[in-house]
This record gives structure tokens, sequence and C-alpha cells, in this order.
């Protein structure tokens, strides 16, 4: 798992050259068959190669915009408020045991 | 002539005299989802009986009351699934609450009434990205009812929805309205809260109303506008009245046409309807002014990395723990992940995810995702720049009327392309309406609807709206 810590380093810029798509689904956690990756291969490598197209804009003082909102950073008062019981929250899980969800063995003892 | 067919305020007023109670429409809807359902495939499910008892207790003194209302797939509501259109979730999740607005409809007096088909996880612009079923467009059963709430849409232009609510993160309610001959709001962002609206780009979505008319999306914005405390991103903002002010007409108003949007690539059958609604609301005393937006022609490219590195943070939340999809036996908790999100989500939906995640990786993310922020910059800059000259734009929804199923499936980025006309409304954050104003004939014959859009500054839904009524009179509706 610790090569996921350590990226290849890039360079930052956009780059025509091939994403290694089964090593970013891997980054997002999903398995992919041959054939999907190969697939996916072309159409990605044709989405980003329009995408390049971003280049030719000038953005030199330009402030990105993360949203379209004039609200930032609303805080409420920090008191409990009635939310979603346990067994609502339970209801859904595809495994639960003693009130908590279940999932397979993460850490070794 | 039958309920189902029927408008809100009609049928309020049959309700509210006592001539008819809610059941009826429920009972005359349901007679119009089994018999066409089979064949348009509007609704993944619903549910006459849950319906049938709420609309006992429904209070027929509200705006709302007693209206059945049909819900997109990924908008929650207590007790009913919410597939998003998706296997991850199919038979695997039931809402144990209610949306935000959900909530504010039943206040209404409204009754959510069905699950309507989309795009998996509304990405998506035919509704073919539905894991679940196929939905067509009731002008044309060959066609697509565009998306991704494409059966939000489609159960309005067949009449087995009285009006619908969908979602909208590029075009997904003014597109799919445009391509079945409804109207189709998408309102500004902050206007309706998110809160139980299953998050696909949150700096983009919003969820709007599908109707037969304007006044009845009017009255629906009327219901689910607000501040909401779970949706920090909704505004503090009065609501009027969305009712108030519609029959006003647009004599005296500046209406934009911007020159980016009526270049090459729009089919010259459309752009004939297009400009037959302009001349009417020319005829109806509003003044036309050519604007530009210059930033337009690199909106595709900015909206294609946001949303997709949104959607691949937002829907890492799917990963077989808590609620959905879960394989079986697993290895390991990786090995859980992996294969249950490989399992769980379609090729559109993957491809998203790996694109976001790619546009969001060290090393990359200066030169794509902060990139496209600072363009976005710039789009929203062209419009607020427009509307110091005019108090509307006015352009097609797309390019081309409603696609043949089945074409450019393999070809994503061709799809993508098609969203030229809506994308910018979301990176914007303005809001916009899809009224229908004309119809072209395909190569087989049938008429295909075009709808106008009309492009609003931010929470200036009041004048949309009225401009919006004055373009569906002009088209004679």
């Amino acid at each position: 798992m610790l090569e996921f810590l350590n990226p290849p380093m890039h360079f930052p810029r956009m780059s025509s050259e091939h994403m290694d798509v089964r090593y970013v689904a891997n980054l997002a956690r999903i398995d992919l068959s041959n054939e999907e990756c190969e697939t996916f291969q072309g159409q990605l490598d044709a989405i980003l190669g329009y995408i390049e197209t971003l280049t030719d804009v000038d953005v030199d003082g330009i402030e990105p915009t993360a949203h379209a909102s004039p609200v930032f950073d609303r805080l409420r008062e920090d008191e409990s408020r009635p939310g979603l019981g346990q067994a609502d929250l339970l209801r859904n899980a595809p495994e639960s045991a003693l009130g908590q969800v279940r999932v397979p063995k993460v850490v070794d003892a | 002539m039958s309920l189902s067919t029927q408008s809100i305020s009609s049928l309020r007023q049959q309700l509210t005299s006592g001539d008819i109670q809610p059941s009826d429409i429920l009972d005359s809807l349901a007679e119009s989802i089994t018999s066409q359902n089979d064949s348009i495939g509007a609704y993944l499910s619903h549910d006459l009986d849950a319906a049938k008892q709420e609309a006992n207790q429904a209070d027929l003194s509200q705006p709302l009351g007693g209206i059945p209302i049909a819900i997109k797939d990924n908008i929650n509501v207590k007790d009913q699934p919410c597939t998003c259109g998706s296997k991850f979730l199919d038979g695997a999740y039931q809402s144990p609450y209610d949306a935000t607005v959900i909530s504010k409809l039943r206040a209404a007096g409204a009754i959510p009434f069905g699950r309507a088909n989309m795009d998996e996880f509304a990405m998506g612009s035919t509704t073919e990205n539905s894991a679940l079923g196929s939905t067509c467009n009731p002008n044309d059963i060959t066609r697509a009812p565009g998306g991704s709430s494409g059966g939000s849409a489609a159960a309005v232009a067949s009449q087995t929805a009285i009006a619908a609510l969908g979602s909208d993160t590029g075009g997904s309610i003014r597109q799919p309205a445009s391509h079945c001959g409804v109207v189709g709001l998408k309102p500004s962002y902050g206007r309706v809260s998110r809160y139980g609206l299953v998050a696909f780009a949150s700096s983009l979505d919003q969820i709007g109303p599908l109707t037969q008319n304007v006044e009845d999306a009017a009255l629906i914005l009327n219901a689910i506008s607000g501040y909401d405390s779970s949706d920090s991103t909704s505004l503090a903002q009065d609501v009027p009245d969305f009712t108030q002010g519609l029959d006003q007409g647009v004599a005296g108003m500046k209406l934009g046409l911007p020159k980016e949007y009526f270049g090459e690539g729009i089919d010259p059958s459309v752009r004939e309807q297009v400009d037959q609604a302009i001349a009417g609301l020319e005829s109806a005393g509003a003044e036309m002014v050519e604007i530009s937006l210059p930033h337009t022609e690199y909106a595709v490219a900015t909206y294609y990395i946001i949303a997709p590195a949104e959607a691949s943070s937002n829907l890492s939340r799917f990963d077989g723990v808590r609620y959905g999809n879960r394989v079986d036996q697993p290895d390991d908790i990786l090995d859980l992940y992996r294969r249950s999100r490989e399992q769980g989500f379609g090729p559109e939906v993957k491809r998203r995810i790996i694109l976001g995640t790619y546009v969001l990786s060290s090393g990359y993310y200066d030169a794509y995702y902060n990139r496209a922020q600072k363009v976005r910059t710039l789009i929203r800059q062209d419009f607020q720049n427009a509307y110091q000259n005019v108090d509307a734009i006015l352009s097609p929804v797309t390019p081309s009327a409603a696609p043949l199923l089945g074409s450019d499936r393999d070809n994503p980025l061709q799809q993508y392309l098609a969203d030229i006309y809506t994308l910018s409304a979301n990176l914007a954050g303005i809001c916009g309406i899809s009224v229908p104003c004309g119809k072209v004939t395909s190569e087989s014959g049938s008429q295909l609807p075009v709808g106008l859009q009309i492009l609003g500054p931010h929470m200036g839904e009041q004048k949309l709206l009225q401009i919006a009524r004055a373009a569906e009179i002009q088209a004679g509706n």
C-alpha cells in the first residue's frame, strides 16, 4: 500500500502523455477488467486531449472560483441537535453486528 | 379530460372546490403509468398505496395540496428506494430520511409519487447510462428523452406525472425538458437546498422542477426554495411569490443574444425554431441586443475537469461499507472497496471518477483543476458583464433535437460537446429555464420538440419566469 503514499513525480503541466488508467483506477479504488481499461484509455486520452484547449487561456492574476455562492464558511453554534438514530443508520448496512457496521479485519493484531 | 393531463393550477381548482379528491389524481396517474410505462420507461418504481395513504392526510388548503409530484431517483424520500439509476444502490438502499425539498413539498401539501429514471448518478445526457432501465422520448420512442433527468421529463411529457423534480449539474433539467417538450427550470446556486440530493458535483448541483407550463414551475419553486441550515450553500434570502407578475410581459426589457451560442454547430432546423421564439419576444416588445460571452469555447473543458473532480470525491462514499453493494467474500478491506465499486458502477461513472481522480492527483492539480477554476472565474465574469446591459440571455438549449437511442454511445467526448449551451449556467451559478418553442421534423417524420433557453442573473428567477411565460404565450401554449 505504501506505493500510493509516494506517487511518482510528474511535471506540473498539462500533458498529452498517456494517463496510466490502471494506476489511477487503483487510486480511486476501482478494479477494472483488461477490456474496460483499454476502452477507457482511448476515451480518456481523447478527453484529456480536448481539455488541453484550456492552456490557450491567459489566467495570470485570475483568482480561482471554487463555487458560485456569495456565502463562505458559514458556521453554526456548536450544540447538539437531533439526528438519525443508530437503527436508521444501520438499516442499509450490508453487514452489521453489535450495533456497528462490520468490515473485514483492517489491522493485524 | 383525464386528470393526469392537467396542470397543477387546473387540478388545484377542482380539489379546492371538492369536485375531485387527491386519490382521484393518483388513480388517473396509476392508470396512465400502467398503460405507458412499459413503452416509455419514465419510472423505475412507484408505490400507489403509500401515496394514497399520504393523499388522505394532504392539507388541501396549502398551495400544492393534493398534487402528486414525481421525484428523480437521486432525491431521498423516507422509506423509498433511491437508486440513482445505479446497480450500486438497487435493492440495497432505502432512504432513512426526507430530502429538504421533499419536506418542503410535503409541507406545501404535495405528495411525492414515483421514482423517475436517470443516468447513473446523474452522469449523462440521454438517460441511457441508467443501469436499471431504458427510457424513451414520448415524442418518438426511437429517440432518447435527454438526461440526466430523462425520466422526470418523459414522465411529464407522457402525462404520467403532473410535474416532477429533477437535478441539474450541467443541463440535466433543461436539456431533457427541451428534448421532451416540457418546461425545465434550474434555479440559481443557493436558491434550493440540496440536503438529501445524492451529490454529484457539489459546486454545480441544483434541484428544480420539470412541468407542463411556466406557472407550475413557479408554484413548485415557491414551495422548494429558501434557506436550510442543513445545506450551507443555501442562501438566506426572502422567497418571493414567483407566480406574481408572471403575465407582465417583456415590453421594454433588453434580452441578450450571445454570438458564441449562434455560431457553427447548431442544427439549422433547431436554429429556425429558436429564431422564431426570439422574433416572438421581440414582437412582444423586448429589445434584442447582440452580446459576447467570450470564454464560451472553454466551458466544456472547464466543466469536464471540475465536475469529474468533485464527483470522484463525492462518490468515494460508495465504498460498500455503510450502504449499497458489497462484494461477497472480500480478501481484505481494499479488495472490498475495489471490487464493490467495480461491480456497482457503470462505465460512465467509472470513467468520470478516474478522470476526476487524475486531475486532482499530485503533480496535475495545478495544471488541470486549479486552471479550470480560474477559467471558471472568467466564464462567470462574462455573465456578470453581460447582465450589466441585459435583463436576460436567450439561446438554444441544445445544438440539435433529441438523438436516436444508441448514438454516440462509445464516444463520450462527442456527447460532452453537445452540452455547450447549458454548462456555463452551472459554472456561473446563474438560473436558467427551457421553454418549449416549436418542433422540428426528424428524418423518420416524427415531430421533435425544441426548447428556448433563457438565462437570468443569480437569484433572478422572478424576471426569468416572467420572460419564460411571455415566450410560452408567443409559442401558443
